[in-house]
C-alpha cells in the first residue's frame, strides 16, 4: 500500500474521453492488446472445465467395472452354470465360482482369476488422460502468450504515449506567455511532467487491459453460472457481494486514514525541509527546544496515521480470502441440498465451485482499478489543463523584420502602459522617452519601481497594454519575438548555469563559436585564470550550482552574453553578484564591447552607472526624473537623495 | 539493514515473537482449510452423503478461514504498530542527529540530501517492516511446514514441484539480476528529465532571449528518448514473469494429475483410492509451497531498496559530531569582546587555507567591519564564532574564553545572528522575531521590527504582528525577509551581533536608515559585519580587509585609505575620491 493520495477529477468524464481520443494514434496496439486480453480471459473461463474433465476421467480410472459385475453377477442369481463371455473374454463356471467367494469375503480384485480381473478391475483411460492434459497444457500456453503480447503491446502504447505527454509539456513551456510563470511554480509543472505523466502511464499498464479482461472474466462467468443453474448463480453472486460490501465499507473508512497519513507525511516533511534548510539559524537561537517540540508533534501525529493507514491497508488481503471461503462454503451447501433434491448433479457443484474463484478475482480487481482510474484522472486532467494554457500570440503574420548586423539602434517609447494579470495599478504608466543609437541608458530606482518590467516589455516578454516602442523606425507589435531576441544581449542578475561544460554554458546555443573566441571572452571577464585552474579546464563540468561560486556564475553570463554579440544590450543587475573591484573590470571590457551599441544598464550600485548618457529615475511606474548624473545632482530630488545614502551614517 | 534494525528494544523484539506465534497459527488455518476443502469436494461428489456432514465441513472451513481472518488481523494490528513505531522512533533519532551536525558535517551530506534521508529514506524502511517482516516471518513457515505436510508422500511428485519452484526461482533470479540494476538507471533519468525541465523553467527568459528554446528541445527529447528506451526494456523484460509465474503454477496442477494417472493405473487396486487422495492434497499443498517461494523472491526484490534507504540512514547515525559541547556556563569577567589569535582555517581533507593567521581584537562596543573580493574567505571568518566551524589553528576567545570551551547553548546566547540569505520560519511575523531562546529577558517586537525599518510593512500586512508567514517565507520579498532576520537578532538583545553582508538586499536608503537605528539601539553591543558596500563599513571602528584569506589591513576607513592598497581599489570601485574623504 503505497497510500498515494487519491485526488478526484473535476470533469472525469471529460478527462477520459479527452484521454480516449488522444490515445488514437495508438488505436492498432491497444487493440490488439484488449483482445489478447479477452481472449486469455475466455481461456481462463473454460480451462476449469476441461481441468475437471481431467480430474472425472481420472475418478472413473479408480472405478470397478461395475457393469462388468452386474453382468457376471446376473449369470450367477439365474443359476445359468454356463460360461459367458463378455469384452471378448470366456468366464468359466469355475471363475464365477471363485468370483462369488472374493465377493463374499473380502472382495480383493487382485485374489480374483486373472480373466475376470481383467474385465472387472478400474481401467485409467490414459490415452484420455493424455489428450486432455495436452489440450489444457496448450491452453495455459496460449494464454500465456496472449498475457505477454498483452502486457508487451501496453507498455508500448504507455511508454509512447508518456513520451509524448512529457515532449507536449516540454513543447508546451517554450509557447506561454512569461505571465503565466509568475502565478505557477517550478514544483507543480515539474510534478505533472513526472508524477502525473507516470501515473498515466501506470495505470494504463497496469488498469486498462486488465480492467478488460476483468470485465470480460467478470461478465463471462455470470453468463456461464446463469447458464448453468440459475439459483446456483444466485447463491454464488449474493455471497461473494456481501462479503465484498463488507470490504468495502472498510477500505472507504481506511481511505481517511491515507489521506490523513499523506497530509502529515506532508506537514512533517514540510518542517524538517524547514529547519534543516535554517539550521544555523536553529543554532546559535537555541531554538532546538521549539523546533523539536513542534517535530515531536508532528511525528506522533503522523505515527497516528501511519498506524491506522498501514493497519486498514493490510486487511484488504485477508478479507479477500474470506470473501472467496464464504462464496465457496455458500455454494457447496446448497448445491448439495439441489442434489439431495435431485434438481442438479455433481458436475454442476464442481463447475460451481471454481465459478466462485473466478468471480471474485476480477470483482476485487475491478475494485482496484476504479480507484487508480480515479487519480488517473485527476492527473490526465492537469496535464492536459497544462496543455490548454493560453499560449503566446501567433506571429506568423508579421512581416517587419530588422536585420540584426545592419541595426542603428534608435528606441522611442512612446506613452508606454502596462499592467501585470491580477494586479489592480499598472506598473509603468505613460512612459515615454527617446534613446539614440549607441547611447547608455541606466535606469535606477527602489525595488518594485518597474525596473524590470521595462526590459521585460523591450524584449517582448510581455506585451504591452498601450502605446508604443519602436526600434529603428519599426513598432515592436510588428516584429517577431525570435527577431527581436535576435537584436538584444541579455544578462540577468538571476545566474542561469545548466549540468553541462564550462565551455557549453558559454557557447550555448550560439554557432560556429570557436575556442579562441571562448578564452579571449573569458580573459576580458577575468574567468580565464579560474578556469585554467579547474582539473579539467573549459571542459569540466559544472555538476550543480554549488560548484562555483554566484560571482563566478555572474561572470560566466556575461561572458555568455559577450559572445552572442548583438547590436543592443541589456544588463539587468547583471554585476550584483561580482565585487566591485571584478565589476570595474567587467564593466571595462562591457563598455568596450558596447561601443557604438545601444545599452540599458539597471543596477543597485549607482557607481555601475554614473557615466551613462541618460539616467532614467523610476518610482511607482513612471520615469521621475531624468538626465546625466551631474544634471540628476544638481536637481537634488530622488536621484540625489538615492546617491547620498550610500555614504552617510 | 540489520544494523538498523538493531534499534529494535527488547519489547520490539518480544512483540516480533508474538507475531511469529501469531503467524504460526495463521500458517495452521490456512494449511487446514485445504483438508476441508478436499472433503467438501469428496462429500459433494459422493452419492449417498448427508447434508449434515457437509454443513459441519463447511463450519470448519469457515471456522478456518475466520481463524485464519482474525490471526493476521492481529499481525496487521502489531505490525502496523510496529513499524510506525519503529519509523517514529529513528525519524526523532535521526532527526536529532541532524540537529547536532556542524556545517561541515552538514555540507559532506548537503542538505537535500539529508532531507531526503530524514523523509523517504524512513518510509522506505517502514514500509519494509510493514510488509516485508511480515512475508519474511511467513513465507519460510509456510514453505517448511507445507513441505512437511507432502514431504515421502511420493518421489515424483516431489521431484515435479521441486522443478517448478527451481525454475520459477531461476527465472525471477534471472530477471531480478538484468533488471534490477537498470532501475537505478532509470531513476538517474528521471532525475535528468527533471533536470533540464528545470532548467528550461528556470532561465526560460535566458533562453527566449537567445531564441535557443529548439536547442532546450532537443536536450530535453534526448533525455525523453533514452528514459523511455529504457523503461520499455525493462517494462518488456519484466512483461515475461507474470505470465511465467501462472503457466508454471497451473501446469504443475497438471502435470501432477498427470503423473498421478499414471501411478494409479499402475498401482495395485486398494491403493487406487489413497493414491487418488494424496494426489488431491499434494496439489494444493505444492501450490502454498510454491506461493511461499515466490513470497521469498519478492523480498528479495524489495530488499535492496530498504537496505540502500537504511545504510543512508546509517551513514547520518553514525557521522562523528566533530563540534562538541564544552563546559564553561558562560559566565565571564569580560563582556563584549571578541578575539582572534593567529586563527588559520582550511576545510577537512582540503589542501588550501581558506583563512591563514588572522590576529584582531574587538571591544565592548566596537563595530569592526571585513571586507574583501568575492572567496576572500570574510563569511567563513564570521563563521568561525559560532563555531559553525572550528578553527585549524589558534583560537577564538569570546569574552576571554575560548569558544570550544563554553557550553554551546552558553556560547549562542551571547550572539544574534543574521546570515546573508535569510532563514525564515513558517509561522507569523511575531513567532520569527521571538524564535528561540537566549537564556533571558527579550525585547519587544514591536521595539526590534522599528530598528529593523520593518514597522511601515508589518504594519501594512492584515494581521499586522501575527501575520501568517508562509514555508520560507515565499509570500514576503527578499527584502523583508532580511528585515525580519535582522529584527530577529534584535529581539535577542545580545552582546555581540554577526551581520553576514546582511545589508546588500536593502536599497541605499533603507540601509542607511536601519545602521542609524541599529548603531542608536545597539551602543553597547559589539558587531562583526561583512558588507560590499564601502558605504556600509566606511564608519566603523575597525576595518579589516581579506585578500585570499589572508589580513591584508586593518585600520580605519582614513588609515586604510592611505596604507591599504586592496582597501583603496576596493573604495575607489564605488565612489570617487571626493566622496571618499
Amino acid at each position: 500500500m503505497k497510500g498515494k493520495r487519491i485526488e478526484k477529477a473535476k470533469d472525469f468524464k471529460g478527462s477520459m474521453i479527452r484521454f480516449f481520443k488522444e490515445l488514437k494514434s495508438f488505436r492498432a496496439l491497444v487493440l490488439i492488446a484488449i483482445s489478447v486480453s479477452v481472449a486469455s480471459s475466455i481461456l481462463s473461463i473454460c480451462a476449469p472445465n476441461i481441468l475437471s474433465n481431467l480430474t472425472d476421467t481420472i475418478r472413473n480410472g479408480l472405478m470397478v467395472n461395475s457393469k462388468n459385475i452386474e453382468i457376471i453377477s446376473n449369470n450367477i442369481q439365474n443359476n445359468n452354470m454356463n460360461d459367458i463371455t463378455i469384452d471378448n473374454v470366456v468366464i468359466t463356471t469355475k471363475d464365477q465360482m471363485e468370483f462369488i467367494n472374493v465377493m463374499s469375503s473380502d472382495k480383493d480384485i487382485d485374489k480374483l482369476p486373472l480373466n475376470i480381473k481383467k474385465i472387472i478391475e478400474p481401467k485409467m483411460n490414459l490415452n484420455k488422460v493424455k489428450s486432455i492434459t495436452l489440450v489444457i497444457l496448450s491452453i495455459y500456453l496460449i494464454s500465456a502468450l496472449f498475457n505477454y503480447i498483452e502486457t508487451i503491446s501496453m507498455a508500448h502504447v504507455s511508454n509512447n504515449f508518456a513520451r509524448k505527454l512529457r515532449s507536449g509539456l516540454s513543447n508546451k513551456i517554450n509557447k506561454l506567455p512569461l505571465k503565466y510563470f509568475d502565478k505557477s511554480s517550478t514544483g507543480d509543472i515539474l510534478s505533472r511532467m513526472t508524477n502525473d505523466v507516470d501515473t498515466i502511464a501506470q495505470s494504463m499498464n497496469n488498469s486498462l487491459a486488465s480492467l478488460v479482461s476483468a470485465l470480460t472474466l467478470f461478465l463471462g462467468t455470470i453468463i456461464m453460472m446463469f447458464i448453468t443453474n440459475v439459483v446456483m448463480a444466485i447463491t454464488a453472486i449474493i455471497s461473494s457481494l456481501i462479503g465484498f460490501i463488507f470490504m468495502t465499507v472498510i477500505l472507504t473508512k481506511s481511505h481517511k486514514y491515507f489521506e490523513m497519513r499523506q497530509r502529515e507525511l506532508g506537514n512533517l516533511n514540510g518542517h524538517i525541509e524547514e529547519i534543516y534548510s535554517g539550521l544555523n539559524v536553529v543554532k546559535v537561537y537555541n531554538g532546538k527546544r521549539e523546533v523539536n517540540e513542534k517535530f515531536d508533534e508532528l511525528n506522533s501525529n503522523l505515527y497516528k496515521a501511519n498506524k491506522m493507514s498501514h493497519f486498514l491497508g493490510g486487511l484488504m488481503h485477508p478479507m479477500m480470502h474470506l470473501v472467496g471461503n464464504l462464496g465457496y462454503v455458500a455454494v457447496c451447501i446448497v448445491g448439495a441440498l439441489l442434489t439431495m433434491n435431485n434438481v442438479i448433479t455433481f458436475g454442476v457443484i464442481v463447475a460451481f465451485m471454481l465459478y466462485v474463484r473466478l468471480f471474485i478475482n476480477p470483482l476485487n480487481e475491478i475494485a482496484q482499478s476504479m480507484t487508480s482510474i480515479q487519480s488517473t484522472a485527476a492527473a490526465i486532467e492537469r496535464v492536459y489543463e497544462f496543455m490548454d494554457e493560453e499560449e503566446l500570440n501567433d506571429e506568423s503574420n508579421l512581416s517587419d523584420f530588422l536585420n540584426k548586423n545592419k541595426v542603428k539602434g534608435n528606441i522611442e517609447f512612446r506613452n508606454v502602459e502596462f499592467k501585470y494579470d491580477g494586479n489592480e495599478n499598472p506598473t509603468i504608466k505613460n512612459f515615454s522617452a527617446n534613446i539614440k543609437a549607441g547611447e547608455k541608458i541606466a535606469i535606477v530606482g527602489p525595488t518594485g519601481a518597474g525596473k524590470t518590467t521595462m526590459v521585460n516589455l523591450l524584449m517582448k516578454f510581455y506585451d504591452i497594454d498601450s502605446g508604443d516602442i519602436i526600434i529603428d523606425g519599426k513598432s515592436i507589435r510588428n516584429l517577431t519575438r525570435e527577431n527581436i531576441h535576435d537584436l538584444f544581449t541579455m544578462v540577468l542578475q538571476d545566474t542561469w548555469v545548466y549540468e553541462g561544460t564550462i565551455k557549453d554554458n558559454i557557447i550555448y546555443n550560439q554557432k560556429n563559436v570557436t575556442d579562441k573566441k571562448v578564452k579571449e571572452v573569458c580573459e576580458i571577464v577575468g574567468l580565464d585564470h579560474f578556469i585554467k585552474t579547474l582539473p579539467k579546464g573549459y571542459n569540466s563540468m559544472l555538476l550543480n550550482s554549488d560548484s562555483i561560486s554566484a560571482g563566478q556564475r555572474q561572470l560566466l553570463t556575461i561572458a555568455r552574453g559577450m559572445i552572442k554579440d548583438a547590436p543592443f544590450l541589456i544588463l539587468d543587475e547583471a554585476t550584483s553578484n561580482v565585487d566591485t573591484r571584478t565589476e570595474e573590470l567587467v564593466q571595462k571590457a562591457m563598455d568596450k564591447l558596447t561601443k557604438g551599441k545601444t545599452s540599458f544598464i539597471i543596477a543597485h550600485r549607482l557607481s555601475t552607472i554614473k557615466n551613462a548618457d541618460l539616467i532614467l529615475v523610476m518610482q511607482d511606474g513612471n520615469i521621475v526624473e531624468q538626465g546625466n548624473h551631474d544634471e540628476l545632482m544638481k536637481l537634488n530630488k530622488n536621484y540625489a537623495k538615492l546617491y547620498n545614502s550610500q555614504f552617510q551614517l | 539493514m540489520f544494523k538498523l534494525l538493531k534499534n529494535f528494544n527488547k519489547k520490539d523484539y518480544m512483540i516480533i515473537l508474538l507475531v511469529v506465534v501469531f503467524i504460526m497459527g495463521q500458517v495452521w488455518f490456512d494449511l487446514k482449510l485445504p483438508d476441508y476443502m478436499s472433503k467438501i469436494t469428496i462429500l459433494v461428489q459422493t452419492n449417498g452423503s448427508k447434508m449434515k456432514d457437509i454443513l459441519i465441513n463447511g463450519g470448519y472451513m469457515l471456522l478456518c478461514a475466520l481463524g485464519s481472518l482474525i490471526l493476521s488481523i492481529g499481525v496487521g494490528f502489531i505490525i502496523a504498530n510496529l513499524s510506525a513505531n519503529f519509523s517514529l522512533k529513528i525519524r526523532k533519532k535521526l532527526f536529532n542527529k541532524v540537529e547536532d551536525l556542524s556545517l561541515s558535517e552538514i555540507k559532506d551530506f548537503s542538505t537535500s540530501s539529508l532531507i531526503t534521508r530524514t523523509t523517504n529514506d524512513i518510509t522506505q524502511v517502514e514500509m519494509f517492516i510493514g510488509i516485508g517482516l511480515q512475508m519474511l516471518i511467513k513465507a519460510p513457515i509456510t514453505a517448511v511446514w507445507a513441505i512437511t505436510k507432502i514431504l515421502n508422500k511420493n518421489l515424483q511428485w516431489s521431484l515435479v514441484t521441486g522443478g517448478a519452484v527451481l525454475l520459477l526461482l531461476t527465472v525471477v533470479a534471472i530477471l531480478t539480476i538484468i533488471v534490477v540494476p537498470k532501475f537505478k538507471i532509470v531513476q538517474k533519468l528521471i532525475d535528468n528529465l527533471n533536470g533540464v525541465t528545470r532548467e528550461n523553467l528556470n532561465g526560460i527568459r535566458v533562453i527566449r532571449a537567445f531564441n535557443a528554446e529548439n536547442y532546450q528541445t532537443d536536450k530535453f527529447e534526448n533525455v525523453n528518448d533514452k528514459l523511455t528506451k529504457q523503461q520499455l526494456f525493462n517494462q518488456k523484460t519484466f512483461a515475461i514473469m507474470s505470465p511465467m509465474m501462472y503457466l508454471v503454477m497451473n501446469s504443475l496442477v497438471l502435470i501432477i494429475y498427470f503423473v498421478g494417472a499414471n501411478l494409479i493405473d499402475k498401482a495395485y487396486y486398494p491403493d487406487k483410492l489413497q493414491l487418488f487422495g494424496d494426489m488431491v492434497v499434494f496439489s494444493s499443498y505444492s501450490m502454498q509451497v510454491i506461493m511461499s517461494f515466490l513470497l521469498l523472491a519478492a523480498i528479495f526484490m524489495i530488499l535492496p531498496r530498504a537496505s540502500v534507504s537504511a545504510n543512508r540512514i546509517n551513514e547520518v547515525l553514525e557521522k562523528e559530531i566533530s563540534i562538541k559541547d564544552g563546559d564553561s556556563d558562560g559566565k565571564t569577567e569580560e563582556i563584549g569582546t571578541i578575539e582572534f589569535k593567529n586563527v588559520s582555517f582550511k576545510y577537512p581533507d582540503a589542501e588550501e587555507y581558506v583563512l591563514e593567521n588572522i590576529s584582531f581584537k574587538a571591544n565592548k562596543g566596537e563595530t569592526i567591519a571585513f571586507i574583501g573580493s568575492t572567496g576572500s574567505g570574510k563569511s567563513t571568518l564570521i563563521n568561525l564564532v559560532p563555531r559553525f566551524y572550528d578553527v585549524t589553528k589558534g583560537e577564538i576567545l569570546v569574552d576571554g574564553i575560548n569558544v570550544k570551551d563554553y557550553k554551546l547553548e552558553k556560547l549562542y546566547n551571547k550572539i544574534g545572528y543574521v546570515p546573508q540569505k535569510a532563514v525564515i520560519f513558517s509561522g507569523t511575523v511575531k513567532s520569527n522575531v521571538l524564535y528561540g531562546e537566549n537564556g533571558g529577558k527579550k525585547n519587544s517586537v514591536k521595539e526590534a521590527i522599528r530598528v529593523a525599518q520593518a514597522t511601515e510593512f508589518v504594519e501594512k500586512m492584515d494581521d499586522k504582528y501575527d501575520s501568517h508567514i508562509a514555508q520560507s517565507g515565499t509570500n514576503i520579498s527578499g527584502g523583508q525577509k532580511q528585515r525580519l532576520a535582522i529584527a530577529r537578532a534584535v529581539a535577542r538583545n545580545p552582546e555581540i551581533y554577526i551581520f553576514d553582508d546582511s545589508f546588500s538586499a536593502l536599497d541605499y536608503k533603507t540601509d542607511y536608515d536601519l545602521r542609524k537605528e541599529l548603531k542608536k539601539y545597539t551602543k553597547d553591543a559589539t558587531s562583526l559585519i561583512v558588507a560590499q558596500r564601502i558605504g556600509t563599513i566606511m564608519h566603523a571602528d575597525k576595518i579589516i580587509v581579506l585578500d585570499n584569506g589572508k589580513c591584508v589591513g586593518i585600520g580605519t576607513h582614513k588609515e586604510l585609505l592611505k596604507s591599504c592598497k586592496v582597501y583603496k581599489e576596493i573604495a575607489l570601485s564605488q565612489l570617487t575620491m571626493e566622496e571618499l574623504l
